[in-house]
């Protein structure tokens, strides 16, 4: 159970060997990966898994939550040569330190997209991987469209509502950033205003200075960001429970230290996205049902499945979409407080925490699916996450979402219906407990608790309950699952 | 050796005649034997009369003009009957910095008596507009950057309101300091008998010096140490309150909002702490075309991240400041770039300062060096490597040394104090010189940086080029205990040294009190200890300097034993 949900946190390798020359802050891990995303041909349907792409893509990382691009120092291997997974393959400079990306498959690198000593937005390709020996060409004539077209990864970015994919590329805006370097400009800038134009993505050239001799000062970039600098720091509305705690860091650690005077902690991009939706939340009436269920005969399930590649997570998708389509009102949704929708697929949103933020990639038709494309489908959602790469529909069609807290120890929560969604589900840890059976038997017996908030205006307290008998009837008796 | 001491106390009475005897009788004198001379002088030195000090100084003269200057000796020293040229001063040094001030302290050691001229303020640079007063300012810029880290503080339990300053105060602070430095100079010097001469000095002839008006005194060897002043491109106005260098900037009369930098080397990156602890934002223009020229890559690279990435700063690389116009008539300070490869005009940047920080040059004009036929290079005076002073001609001037920023040869205050004693030890009889990679540099930044010997592509080229090989070893302030108390874990030692026989041959550090630490390994390079010797001395615990005790033991020397034959001088 303990590893449910955190399956994305398997590809973040944390490896120490270059701990000496890391200078991480202590308060964001350095987080050594790479992120592989199965090339998909563009005709090729979302639904239709390619199970064996044999070339993939080698994605400039996110090591630290405020990285937004990353240089790369030197590649380890060069264009041609084999690689085991867990190699070492390139050397990328965050702005906070220099780090190992790893390789998670066999292969051969193809092609070096982005040479050394270049830049590149964090998600965007640096490389091509093949599979064999006979692709290098192939992926090759791929490196070289890419780079005739080096926008085609990144220029679909993205950010609306639940979650923004906060440090994305910045397509739209590089002006201040290379403008710093080169080129006569109009706009007169302080370092610290272009520090803060980057960090909040705001284009410089669009503000009016305030400053001295009508230059852009900090004060005027956080007033065009939104902010107000006057204000001293509020905390943030209480977001979803997977987010929290990853939230507060960021608030309190990511940025550049403040003088005392300016005491101001502005939100990400990603903070305030959700922000917005955790105040409007605060307009759906919702009510809370817990109920306990009996894992043994989950985690014997997932012992054995564990090795074909099914995480936790599908499994918990799969019994919730399965118990979802017998009580098709949990997955309702009411947009307008006046009529509701059945929804016609059973789409299980996920929360995770990635980065220092949170997003939601969406199982499609979970009750359909079954475990192992789901688990397939999960690593691919996730990888695309990482790289803040997930498509629109990737991460807001979903009708009920699944927060799973329970690697932490957390044994039971509560979490906060996302706006336009029936319910929502909190999975605590499951632990050894003792039971006593009807007939005053005890036993110990591993258990967990999930609570689940929903929206009362169309669920009410005997549809949720009667949908947690079902769910706990299909995880208790899992053998379903596998079908 | 006793008929050499029966001889000096012959010579006791002829005071102002030094030379007529010993200038024969030296030039038989083998070197073992004035060693061994010089260090029973040494022993009586401390309980000696000064009547008998001069005495003993008269004594180490003839032998070193003996020995060393051939010159000196035959115009001197043709024969007993022939009356000897006298001479006011053993040694006179042009300028009183901090070279001129070590050597003036190791001469009156050596028992030569002493002049030092002097014609601006005892301390030259260093004291009154460098090395101290610049660090009383970072003393207080790193306890502002302290104490305005609210995450820092929070993370002791500490609780601090906001933190503030008063400009003339911190200003104050460093003027304080440079006085009372400079007292203390001129007291030590006064203390021990150097005759300070207050007046520019200038080289009238061979020996002969002219200092003030018109006054001339002779001396057996001249020195000089005239060091030298910020160094200004052409195109830029210095005004002095706008656009200013690091004289003006060290009174610190104003926190402009936004100040340029030009360059980034020690001068300019210890302005920028200073600058943005107080407030300022900060642009740095660069020349080369990466930030920190100069020290060792990887210790650049890191020391970017902490020193620049995350504070107020910006910079231009690659760009030369090629013109920049002082702020008046109500606009800014303008700085035109120009692109340092193509020469095409780049950018324009308006602020409210700009600091010049582009180095150093050397102040030798009105020296009198044509004098003694030297041609100055790039206003530089060459020399060898025992500083002894090179004419046109490229031949050796007798008598007459250069040390200190005027050579050129390592421009930081300690430097010229080494190769000022180096002088005295040559003039009074002892060949000695000095070894440069020994010689620790330090950036007194937060944290800070420092350095001895050679950075890592220095020493990869040398080893190719001599056929050894070269290795790397690192330790990071996070595993040092004392700097974890202390909040402080950001930092690495780095020491690049030779696998085969151990030998260092640069220790680079970043981090907490790393200008203290460069010490042990400076001292190792002078000394020519090798890691597997000092790899098993015994550092206290709980300190910083297990830092450097950590890198000894990360070596992997191939060699054992240590023959310590190869001694560096």
């Amino acid at each position: 159970m303990a590893v449910s949900s955190s399956s994305f946190l398997s590809t973040a390798s944390l490896t120490n060997s270059k701990s000496n020359i890391s200078f991480a802050s202590s308060v964001s891990p350095s987080i050594r990966s790479v992120v592989f995303r199965s090339s998909i041909p563009p005709s090729s349907h979302r639904r239709v898994m390619t199970v064996r792409s044999k070339i993939r893509e080698i994605f400039m990382p996110a090591l630290s939550s405020t990285m937004t691009e990353g240089k790369i120092v030197s590649w380890i291997k060069t264009e041609g040569e084999k690689l085991a997974k867990g190699e070492s393959v390139v050397v990328v400079e965050s702005d906070k330190a220099d780090m190992d990306v790893e390789t998670f498959y066999d292969g051969y690198l193809a092609a070096i997209v982005v040479g050394e000593g270049e830049t590149a937005p964090v998600g965007a390709a640096i490389g091509l991987l093949a599979e064999t020996e006979a692709e290098i060409e192939e992926a090759k004539t791929k490196a070289a469209s890419k780079s005739s077209s080096p926008s085609a990864a990144e220029a679909v970015v993205p950010s609306p509502p639940p979650v923004t994919s906060s440090p994305a590329p910045a397509i739209a805006q590089p002006a201040p950033v290379t403008a710093v370097a080169d080129g006569p400009r109009k706009t007169v800038a302080t370092p610290y205003a272009k520090k803060l134009a980057k960090q909040h993505k705001v284009d410089i050239g669009s503000i009016a200075g305030t400053g001295p001799f009508g230059r852009v000062t900090a004060t005027d970039v956080e007033t065009a960001a939104g902010i107000a600098p006057s204000k001293s720091s509020v905390a943030p509305p209480p977001p979803p429970p997977p987010a929290a705690a990853v939230n507060e860091k960021a608030t309190t650690t990511n940025l550049p230290p403040l003088l005392p005077d300016s005491s101001i902690v502005p939100f990400t991009a990603m903070q305030s996205a959700v922000s917005k939706n955790m105040i409007e939340s605060l307009s759906v009436p919702t009510f809370r049902v817990g109920y306990p269920v009996n894992t043994d005969a989950l985690d014997a399930l997932y012992e054995k499945v564990k090795p074909k590649g099914v995480t936790m997570t599908a499994l918990l998708a799969k019994a919730a979409g399965m118990a979802l389509a017998q009580h098709p009102v949990v997955n309702a949704s009411c947009k307008d407080g006046k009529s509701f929708s059945y929804n016609s697929n059973i789409n299980v949103a996920v929360a995770v925490a990635i980065n220092g933020g949170l997003i939601t990639p969406v199982l499609q038709d979970a009750d359909k699916l079954d475990l192992y494309l789901l688990s397939q489908k999960w690593k691919e959602l996730v990888g695309k996450a990482r790289s803040k790469q997930l498509q629109p529909h990737e991460y807001n069609s979903g009708t009920f979402t699944l927060s799973n807290l329970g690697m932490f120890g957390v044994d039971r929560f509560d979490a906060i219906l996302p706006p336009g969604q029936g319910a929502i589900m909190a999975v605590g840890a499951s632990k050894p407990t003792v039971v006593a059976d009807k007939d005053g038997f005890f036993s110990v017996k591993n258990r967990m608790v999930v609570n689940v908030t929903a929206d009362h205006r169309i669920v009410y307290g005997a549809d949720l309950a009667a949908f947690l008998q079902t769910f706990a009837k299909i995880i208790e008796n899992p053998d379903s699952l596998t079908l | 050796m006793q008929s050499a001491m029966t001889l000096s106390f012959s010579q006791t009475s002829s005071f102002t005649r030094p030379n007529h005897v010993l200038g024969s009788t030296a030039s038989v004198f083998s070197t073992p034997k004035n060693l061994r001379f010089c260090g029973l002088r040494r022993e009586a030195f401390g309980f000696s009369p000064s009547n008998q000090l001069s005495f003993r100084s008269n004594q180490i003269r003839t032998q070193s003009s003996g020995l060393q200057v051939s010159a000196s000796a035959s115009s001197n020293g043709n024969g007993n009957g022939a009356p000897p040229k006298s001479f006011d001063y053993d040694l006179i040094i042009i300028g009183a910095g901090v070279g001129g001030h070590g050597a003036a302290l190791h001469a009156v050691e050596k028992g030569l008596k002493t002049a030092i001229i002097e014609g601006d303020v005892v301390g030259g640079t260093c004291v009154n507009r460098g090395c101290v007063p610049s660090k009383a300012l970072l003393a207080v810029s790193g306890r502002m950057r302290e104490l305005q880290n609210e995450h820092h503080m929070k993370s002791f339990g500490l609780q601090v309101s906001a933190a503030g300053y008063d400009r003339q105060g911190v200003a104050d602070h460093a003027n304080n300091l440079a006085t009372k430095i400079r007292n203390n100079l001129t007291n030590s010097m006064k203390a021990l008998g150097v005759d300070i001469l207050t007046g520019f000095g200038s080289v009238l002839g061979p020996q002969k010096v002219k200092y003030g008006k018109d006054n001339i005194i002779t001396a057996k060897n001249i020195i000089i140490a005239t060091g030298s002043v910020p160094f200004v491109p052409k195109g830029i106005e210095v005004d002095g309150k706008t656009v200013i260098t690091s004289d003006h900037a060290l009174k610190l009369e104003s926190v402009p909002d936004w100040i340029a930098i030009v360059g980034s080397g020690y001068i300019g990156l210890e302005f920028s702490d200073v600058y943005t602890a107080l407030g300022s934002e900060v642009t740095f223009i660069e020349a080369l075309d990466q930030l920190m020229p100069g020290f060792d890559p990887e210790i650049s690279k890191l020391a970017q991240r902490v020193l620049i990435n995350p504070r107020k700063i910006d910079y231009h690389t690659g760009v030369f400041a090629s013109k920049i116009t002082p702020a008046k008539d109500g606009k800014p300070v303008l700085i035109e770039l120009t692109d340092a490869k193509t020469k095409e005009p780049k950018d324009t940047l308006e602020v409210d300062a700009a600091l010049i920080a582009t180095g150093r040059a050397p102040f030798t004009n009105g020296l009198g060096l044509e004098n003694v036929n030297v041609v100055t290079q790039r206003g530089f005076i060459p020399v060898d490597e025992r500083m002894r002073v090179i004419d046109g001609n490229g031949t050796l001037v007798p008598n007459l040394y250069c040390i200190g920023d005027a050579n050129g040869k390592l421009m930081l205050a300690h430097a010229a104090s080494a190769q000022g004693i180096s002088v005295v030890e040559q003039v009074s009889g002892r060949d000695h010189v000095l070894n440069h990679l020994s010689i620790p540099a330090a950036c007194f930044t937060h944290p800070e940086i420092s350095m001895v010997g050679l950075t890592e592509p220095q020493a990869k080229e040398k080893g190719e080029k001599e056929g050894f090989k070269v290795s790397v070893a690192k330790t990071s302030f996070k595993a040092n205990t004392k700097a974890l108390a202390e909040n402080e874990g950001e930092g690495i030692a780095k020491m690049i040294y030779r696998p085969d026989n151990g030998e260092i041959l640069g220790v680079h550090i970043f981090g907490l009190h790393a200008a203290d630490l460069i010490h042990e390994a400076s001292n190792a390079i002078a000394l020519g200890t090798r890691i597997q010797d000092i790899k098993l001395a015994v550092h206290a615990h709980p300190t910083l300097s297990e830092v450097l005790d950590e890198l000894f033991k990360a070596a992997k020397v191939e060699g054992h034993a240590s023959t310590g034959q190869e001694m560096q001088r």
